[in-house]
Parts: structure tokens; sequence; C-alpha cells
């Protein structure tokens, strides 16, 4: 005699095998790397997911073992999120991610992007004409931090050495990671924050483009505007526009939970989301490139027209990159 | 990887939520609590924060060693391990195919798109930005409240700290349990147990006690329905003598047996329950599912 014969009993002992041969590649599969699966193995899993789907509707339908029905849902939830979930070809996501993902993402926010470009020219040209007009704004624009002697009581050469300042060639490399990191974060910030109604994401940008303005404007007066905007958009073509987007990105946000449109306010926000959050990882890219150019970069080439070409060579690189048509297969 | 029992954690019926696949089974999935959410947070806070102390450590001694030049590879390398500690730590957990931090698999969680779809790179990448502001920013302001010298810049500080504590709250006032990170990214948090298939207690294992020494009249085995059936098998499972002499002899009053000497409690119960889920497995074949003993039909 083999236990009670129960019908249910059966079932489990004919299906047992193929559940347990799935929970196996299962495990195997989710280490990951170092137990990749056989082609063979992997054409297996699919069939094996249906077969627990149906063998867990037969046990919800015909068994009252709460323990096999529980086992089966779990292992058949499991299979289902690797069947259907996120396949990992790392080198082919990233591959995806330069070719069409991320340019498509930042040309779907050109209208936030325009609106964050328009803020921050404002802000520059705001902060630009408080300090031609009254140089005490400079001092509370800027932070202190970041003064570091480029201030109003300055002299012009003192203020004209900072420009041209190329003995700290030890620490370029840690200073070019330094701004990076500390870029990288406030941008991701300045996109975070555009879920709180947009609001934070503008006074962010705005800030940048008045110290700017402000900066811009210390120099001018001293008649050295050519040359401090060599020194600013060497790195600033990349890092400015990095901002502008990132700012674009909060703003897709922060609109889509204001302004849902004919969609649900959840799906609204998770679908500018998905959008948005491509063109910031795309940020966190050009904010190494804009880090690389700022550290080591401005500190190696010295030269105003030199400095002006590699601005304007990046910046229309970078449009060129985002806004040029292509066909929908490249 | 933890194993589970069925019955360990009973699920709030609140927070379980219908996943169709597309070949038509509905997985019930059930939402992490918010207390689960926070103890998985906390965990993984806990191993980045020891990771950067053990790099922080790493690098002040091999810097002791080089000379200023090399130093400065080192600062690099700090930098960059820092970040990719604070911003990258989530994500990279997150993309591989458990869609689960350390701490999140600890607790027996996963990431699932709120669509039920394939759970993209994007979505990741922006729950885990938000975190930015729900998670570091509260303590940032935290601490500036604790500098902040004259009355006005501490009230403003205070202000931070609601605004960016009631982000920090916001899974506790939906009743999906969503973060702001899971709004916009379109994913939530749920329960993904691993069980491991127990003995079938009416299978070939018991099969000594499946004797004709055990049978049950009709009478007998219409007794009970589903849910007491589901509540022996429990006790069966867990085994503890106490409650199996308590159960026996409650359902012995009940239908009337006299146990045979030397019959023990685990024998008897296993029994009846073999006889009722046979009993209930047929009549369900019809059609019929005896939900418990007050279901007369």
């Amino acid at each position: 005699m083999n236990g009670l014969d129960l019908r249910s009993g059966r079932f489990r002992t004919e299906r047992e095998a193929d559940w347990r041969r799935l929970e196996a590649l299962l495990k195997r599969a989710e280490r990951g790397r170092a137990g990749r699966l056989s082609d063979s193995e992997l054409l297996q899993l699919p069939q094996l997911y249906r077969a627990a789907l149906s063998s867990l509707s037969v046990a919800r339908a015909t068994a009252l073992d709460a323990s096999l029905i529980a086992y089966l849902e779990s292992l058949a939830t499991r299979a289902y999120f690797f069947v259907y979930g996120t396949r990992m070809r790392l080198l082919q996501k990233v591959i995806g991610f330069f070719r069409h993902d991320w340019p498509m993402a930042v040309r779907g926010l050109w209208r936030e992007t325009l609106v964050s470009a328009v803020i921050f020219v404002a802000a520059t040209l705001i902060g630009y004409a408080l300090v031609i007009h009254d140089p005490d704004w400079y001092g509370s624009i800027m932070p202190g931090a970041m003064e570091q002697g480029r201030d109003p009581t300055a002299s012009t050469a003192a203020l004209k050495a900072i420009l041209y300042d190329t003995h700290h060639h030890e620490g370029l490399s840690s200073f070019a990671t330094f701004l990076f990191t500390h870029n990288a974060q406030v941008s991701i910030l300045a996109f975070a924050l555009g879920f709180a109604f947009c609001i934070p994401t503008a006074l962010l940008v705005a800030e940048n483009g008045l110290s700017l303005g402000a900066l811009f404007a210390l120099y001018a007066s001293r008649g050295l505007g050519f040359q401090v905007g060599g020194w600013l958009f060497i790195h600033g073509a990349t890092e400015l526009l990095a901002t502008i987007i990132a700012g674009a990105a909060g703003f897709r946000i922060g609109w889509a939970v204001i302004f849902p449109g004919d969609r649900p306010r959840l799906d609204a926000a998770s679908a500018a989301g998905r959008t948005a959050g491509a063109a910031m990882a795309g940020v966190v890219v050009m904010l190494v490139f804009a880090g690389i150019l700022e550290g080591v970069g401005r500190q190696t080439v010295t030269a105003d027209w030199a400095r002006w070409s590699i601005a304007w060579v990046s910046l229309v690189l970078w449009l060129a990159y985002f806004y040029l048509p292509r066909g929908k297969t490249a | 990887m933890t194993v589970s029992h069925p019955q360990a954690s009973p699920a709030s019926k609140s927070l379980v939520r219908a996943l169709v696949t597309p070949e038509g089974v509905n997985l019930h999935l059930t939402l992490a609590s918010a207390g689960e959410r926070a103890a998985a947070l906390l965990l993984d806070l806990v191993i980045i924060v020891v990771a950067l102390i053990v790099l922080t450590i790493l690098a002040v001694a091999a810097a002791a060693t080089m000379k200023a030049k090399s130093q400065e590879v080192v600062q690099m390398i700090w930098l960059l391990g820092a970040f990719v500690l604070r911003s990258g730590y989530f994500l990279l957990f997150e993309l591989t195919s458990r869609a689960a931090t350390p701490g999140k698999r600890a607790l027996g969680l996963r990431v699932v798109a709120r669509d039920g779809g394939r759970l993209t790179a994007e979505a990741v990448f922006t729950r885990n930005a938000l975190r930015e502001i729900e998670v570091f920013l509260p303590p940032i302001f935290l601490m500036a409240s604790s500098v902040a010298g004259d009355p006005v810049d501490g009230l403003i500080v205070l202000m931070a700290v609601i605004w960016s504590g009631a982000f920090m709250l916001f899974p506790l006032f939906n009743r999906d349990r969503l973060r702001m990170g899971d709004i916009v990214a379109g994913t939530w948090v749920v329960k993904s147990p691993r069980f491991a298939l127990a003995p079938d207690l009416a299978g070939a294992a018991n099969r000594s006690v499946f004797t004709p020494a055990f049978t049950f009249t009709p009478e007998q085995v219409n007794a009970y329905g589903v849910k007491e059936l589901e509540i022996l098998e429990d006790v069966l499972r867990r085994r503890d003598p106490r409650t199996l002499k308590a159960v026996a002899s409650r359902i012995q009053g009940k239908i009337g047996w006299a146990p045979a000497p030397g019959e023990t409690d685990v024998a008897f119960l296993t029994a009846y329950y073999g006889a009722l889920r046979g009993r209930l497995e047929h009549r369900l074949l019809f059609g019929h599912r005896r939900r418990d003993k007050f279901d007369k039909a």
C-alpha cells in the first residue's frame, strides 16, 4: 500500500520531478554569472514554467493540500519573473542605451529642456545685470565656499591668475573625480526634486544660472569676459547642458504629477518617470566628461581660443548626438 | 535566502494584489509591509556604511604606505567607491534577475513593475534616484538643524525637515505602500517567499498509518470543512505535542472516536486528515468546496 491513494497525491507524484527541476534551474539562473544555463536549459525553462502554472491551476481546483499550493504559487511567481522579467545582457543594454534610448529620451524632453534652458539663461542674465550694476550683489549670489578668491575686492591681476592657474598639476585626476561625484549628486537631486511640483528643480537650475551670470559680470567688468568664457565653457558646455537636461527631466515628472491629463495620476507619473529616468542616466555620463574637462582639460589647456574651441566642439557634438534626425533602425 | 513555512506568516488580505500572467493564471502577489520595507532599508544602509568604513580604512592604510603621486589614485578610488556605494548600490542590485538588494533578499522581497511587465533599467534608475530626497535629504536637513544658530534659520530648517519627512513617511499613507520612487518609476515591492515542498501528509511517508484500523464512517468524515482541514494540516506539520493532544481529543470528542490502546495522537490525526481530505477533494471534483464545518450544503 502506497499511502492513501488520493487523486491529488497521484497528481503530485507525477509532476513533482518537473517542479523540482524548475526549482533547480531557477536557483542556478538567479545566482547569475557563475551558474549560467546552457541553451537547452534556457529553452526548457519557459516550458517548465508553463507546466508549473498549469499544475498550480489544477492544484487550486482539485487539491486541498495548502502547503502544496503555497509551494506552487511561490515557484510559479519566481519563474514568471524570470521568464518575463529583466533579462540583462549588459553589453546589449549599454549599446542600446547609447544608440537610441538616451538620445530618444532627451529628444522626448525637448519642451521641458526649452523651459529649463530659458530659466537658466534668464537667471544668468539677471545675475549678470545685478552684479554689473552693483558689485555688492556678488557676495549674496555666490556662496562663500565657491569663491576661492574670486570676488570684487580682488585685483584684476589676481582674477586673471586664477584663469590660467596650472601649478596644480598634481591632484588633477582626483579633482576631476571629486567634481564628477559632486555634480552628479547635485543633478540627481535636481531631478528627484522635480517630483515636488517642479519648484525646487526650477530653483536649483536658476541658482546655477545666477552664479554663472554673477561670475561672468565680475570678470567682464575687468575686461576679462572672453577669457573667463573660455575658462567656464571648456567644461561648462557639457556640464550646463547636463544641468539643463536634469532640470528638464525633473520638470517632466513634476508636470505629470500636477497635470496628468486623461490618465490616472499614478500612470502619468510613472510614464514620465521612465523617459526622464533614461535621460537622467545619460546626464550622469555627461557629467563624467564634464568632470574630466574641468579637472584635467582646463588645467592643461590654457590658451583662450583652444578652450573656446573645445567648448564649441563639445556643444555641437552633444546637440548633434541628441537632436540630429536618424533612421529608426540606426 | 530563507525557506519558510507557508503558514508561518499569514498574509493580511489588504496587501494581496492580483497578477494575471499572459497564460491567464492569477498569481496572488502580496505587497511588502511598511515595516519590512523599513527593515530592508536599514539593513542596506548598515551594509553601505560598513562598506564605506572598510573602504576608508583601506584607503587610509594604502595611502600611508605610498608616495604623494600614487596617493592620488587612492583618493580617486575612494571618491568613486563612495559615489558607487551611495548612488549605485541599490541600482546595481535591483538590476539583477533577483531584482532585490541584499536587505530585500534577506526579508524575501523583490521589486516588480506595477503593470506586471518587464522591470526596465530606466524604472530601476528612477526609483533609486528619488531615494536621494527620501533617504539622504532628511538626515542632511536634520544635521543642518543642529548647527542652525539663529531662530529664522532654525524655522526654515524645521520646515525642511517636515517637508522631507513627509517624503520619507509617504509609504504609510497609501494602500499600495508606494514610496515616491515607486510612483514615479511604476514599480512596487512584493513578497517573494521561497517555500520548500513539504512532504505530502497523505503520501507514502505516512503509509504505516493508513490501515484498516482507522476506518471512519461517512458521518465522522463529514464533520469538518476545508478551513478545519487546513488548520489540521498546519498542526500536523508543526508537531507540537501539546497542540496535537488537544486537537486529537477535540476531534475524537466531536466524531465520537474511541482510541484503541497504543494509538498515538499523531497516527489518529494523520489518518483522519487523510480521510477528511479524500472526502473533501472528492466533493471538490463535483464542484462543491465545503468552506468550513458550518457549511451545510
